[in-house]
């Protein structure tokens, strides 16, 4: 088995990649797939240290986890789908009749 | 068996009446009659669901109230119903009464009055209450979805207006990065651990069979996830813009709810269980505290519209209620520090909701009547209201006989006795610079020649005047209140 270092690392690298995500790029859609990204490498460490700890309780966090992240993507879907009826676009930068 | 399961339910049965109510209540909605002109956009006019919805919230508020005094714990400790959530739970009901009362005639002026804002509103008070009951982390982070998720909705409820649907998506797309930022510090402190409960972490850390980096980088994850909730700086990005663009009786709602759940939630994850972590914790807490009374404060002076002028005003006061938290791992000093941030919180509640209440008053269709020049003449043409916005404004600057003042005042001593000097003084010069733009609305208000327009709605004025007297009386009576908080202290079972 290999060790836990190397599924927290990669859990790290794609939390860091998620994170990056939603600070660069622009598109809304873009920017809610990373934001799945970090919410999938958490799951991921959530199971490794459940693995390595040998309990179930991480393991059950991570249905959690993913039941919240439906629910997010129906309201965030319906929100940007009603964004681009209006505007045409998703681009966050053109989204910005607010100012001050 | 069965019993450990009533006496789970039991534990939170408010939660659980106001849940249940809020999905009969969305069937009711759809039998209730439709006003015909408005009805392709399915708006009703009906004040049933209203009514219904507020009942449902004293129902809810009075098994709380029966409670008091009775802690309970649910579901192998996940959910702790003792003085702190009964506390929190009560001040949430009110707020979600005052809301009701706020949004009424708004809603109905606005044309986007719909059956199933009441019905979000219900469960996003209902995730509210669960997470101010939270002891595992678990549960902070679904309540925290449970209490986003409808406000997310109701942010972009006057759809298609594009300012409206602009705060939804960004206060959506944030607050989805944040609760990124929430599990994966619950991944951290569980992997630290090897639980999420705070009473097994507590036991954990004394074991000192533990990971210290991984701990403490969850505990700054966590503070990230829920910073944003509460609109510390610097992750308050989203607030001007969700605050401005979100209807008006939304924002009062999300501008006190969100703000008091999130804090009810960082006081007992920290105060619980990572007070042997204060050396390392305090100092960022400290930095955030400073940094958000500072920019809070100083950004608020040049703005011009007065819903994005309570927006930096409401990110400013989440530094003051962030000083409560610094001196929280200090011996003797945790009970005040929970004690002086729940009598803000209370506070800022009542004055934000007399602001917003004049906001809502005076706004006209198309988003007109915002800006801070529209407020010129109303001590001559409607000087109660004026007087309304006078008291909450002096209650903000923290100027006695107002709450805000005596909030502040327990605020400073907490965080003076905790030996923070710097932080209290910053903390004074930073009221005094607010002193600049909260007497500014007074000036143009009173001294100012115009003719702003108001509206004459009862229930809206019957929430702006019992704000205000609340402002001002209870400053006066502090001490019941005071006594309330300092009993709603938290403790393990």
């Amino acid at each position: 088995m290999l060790p836990i270092e190397y599924y927290t690392g990669l859990s790290v690298i794609l939390f860091t990649l998620g994170a990056l995500g939603v600070l660069i790029r622009r598109n809304a859609l873009i920017i809610f797939m990373s934001i799945e990204l970090m919410l999938n490498s958490a799951n991921l460490a959530f199971v490794s240290f459940a693995r390595s700890y040998e309990g179930m309780s991480g393991q059950i966090f991570v249905f959690f986890v993913i039941a919240v992240a439906a629910a997010e993507v129906a309201v965030g879907l319906a929100l940007i789908v009603a964004i681009f009826h209006t505007k045409r676009n998703i681009d966050v930068d053109q989204i910005n009749s607010m100012k001050g | 068996m069965i019993g450990d399961i009533m006496t789970s339910l039991w534990a939170i049965l408010p939660v659980i009446v106001l849940a249940l109510w809020a999905c009969v209540l969305l069937l009711v909605d759809l039998w209730l009659p439709k006003d015909q002109q408005g009805s392709q956009q399915g708006e009703s006019n009906s004040p049933i669901t209203p009514l219904l919805a507020a009942l449902g919230m004293l129902t809810s508020a009075a098994i709380v109230i029966a409670r008091i005094g009775q802690p309970t714990m649910g579901f192998g400790g996940m959910m702790m119903a003792d003085g702190f959530s009964h506390f929190i739970c009560l001040l949430l009901l009110a707020s979600g009464l005052v809301t009701i009362g706020l949004s009424h005639d708004y809603m109905k002026r606005l044309g986007i009055a719909r059956g199933e804002y009441y019905v979000l509103l219900m469960f996003s008070l209902s995730g509210m209450m669960l997470m101010s009951m939270s002891a595992d982390l678990i549960m902070v982070f679904l309540s925290l979805e449970l209490l986003s998720i409808p406000l997310y909705v109701m942010a972009g409820i006057a759809t298609p207006r594009p300012s409206s649907e602009e705060a939804a998506l960004k206060y959506f797309l944030l607050g989805a990065f944040a609760s990124g930022f929430l599990v994966y510090g619950i991944g951290l402190v569980f992997g630290a651990t090897g639980s999420t409960s705070l009473q097994q972490i507590v036991a954990v850390v004394q074991s000192g069979n533990y990971n210290l980096a991984l701990i403490l980088g969850g505990a700054a994850l966590i503070i990230t996830g829920l910073g944003f909730k509460v609109a510390i700086v610097p992750f308050h990005m989203w607030t001007p813009d969700a605050y401005q663009g979100a209807p008006s009786a939304v924002t009062a709602f999300m501008s006190v709810g969100a703000k008091t759940a999130g804090f009810a939630a960082l006081l007992r994850v920290f105060v619980l269980a990572f007070p042997a972590f204060s050396a390392d914790i305090t100092p960022v807490l400290w930095g955030l505290a400073a940094l958000t009374m500072v920019l809070g404060n100083f950004a608020a002076i040049a703005q011009r519209n007065i819903k994005r002028l309570l927006a930096y005003s409401s990110i400013a006061h989440a530094g003051y209620i962030m000083m409560a938290l610094v001196p929280y791992g200090q011996d003797g000093l945790s009970a005040d520090s929970v004690a002086s941030a729940l009598f803000y919180l209370v506070a800022y509640a009542f004055t934000n909701f007399a602001a917003w209440a004049v906001v809502i008053a005076l706004e006209q269709a198309g988003e007109k009547g915002l800006e801070l020049q529209d407020y010129a003449g109303l001590g001559r043409k409607h000087p109660a209201l004026a007087a309304v916005m006078a008291v909450a404004m002096l209650s903000f600057t923290g100027v006695p006989p107002t709450l805000g003042f005596v909030g502040k005042f327990y605020l400073f001593r907490t965080v003076l006795e905790g030996g923070h000097v710097g932080l209290a003084l910053i903390g004074v010069l930073t009221s005094l610079v607010s002193a600049f733009y909260y007497l500014r609305v007074i000036v143009v208000m009173y001294m100012q020649e115009g003719e702003p327009e108001a509206r004459r709605e009862p229930w809206l004025q019957a929430m702006a005047y019992g704000s205000a007297i609340g402002v001002v009386a209870l400053s006066i009576f502090s001490a019941p209140l005071l006594f309330l908080a300092s009993q709603a202290v938290l403790k393990l079972f």
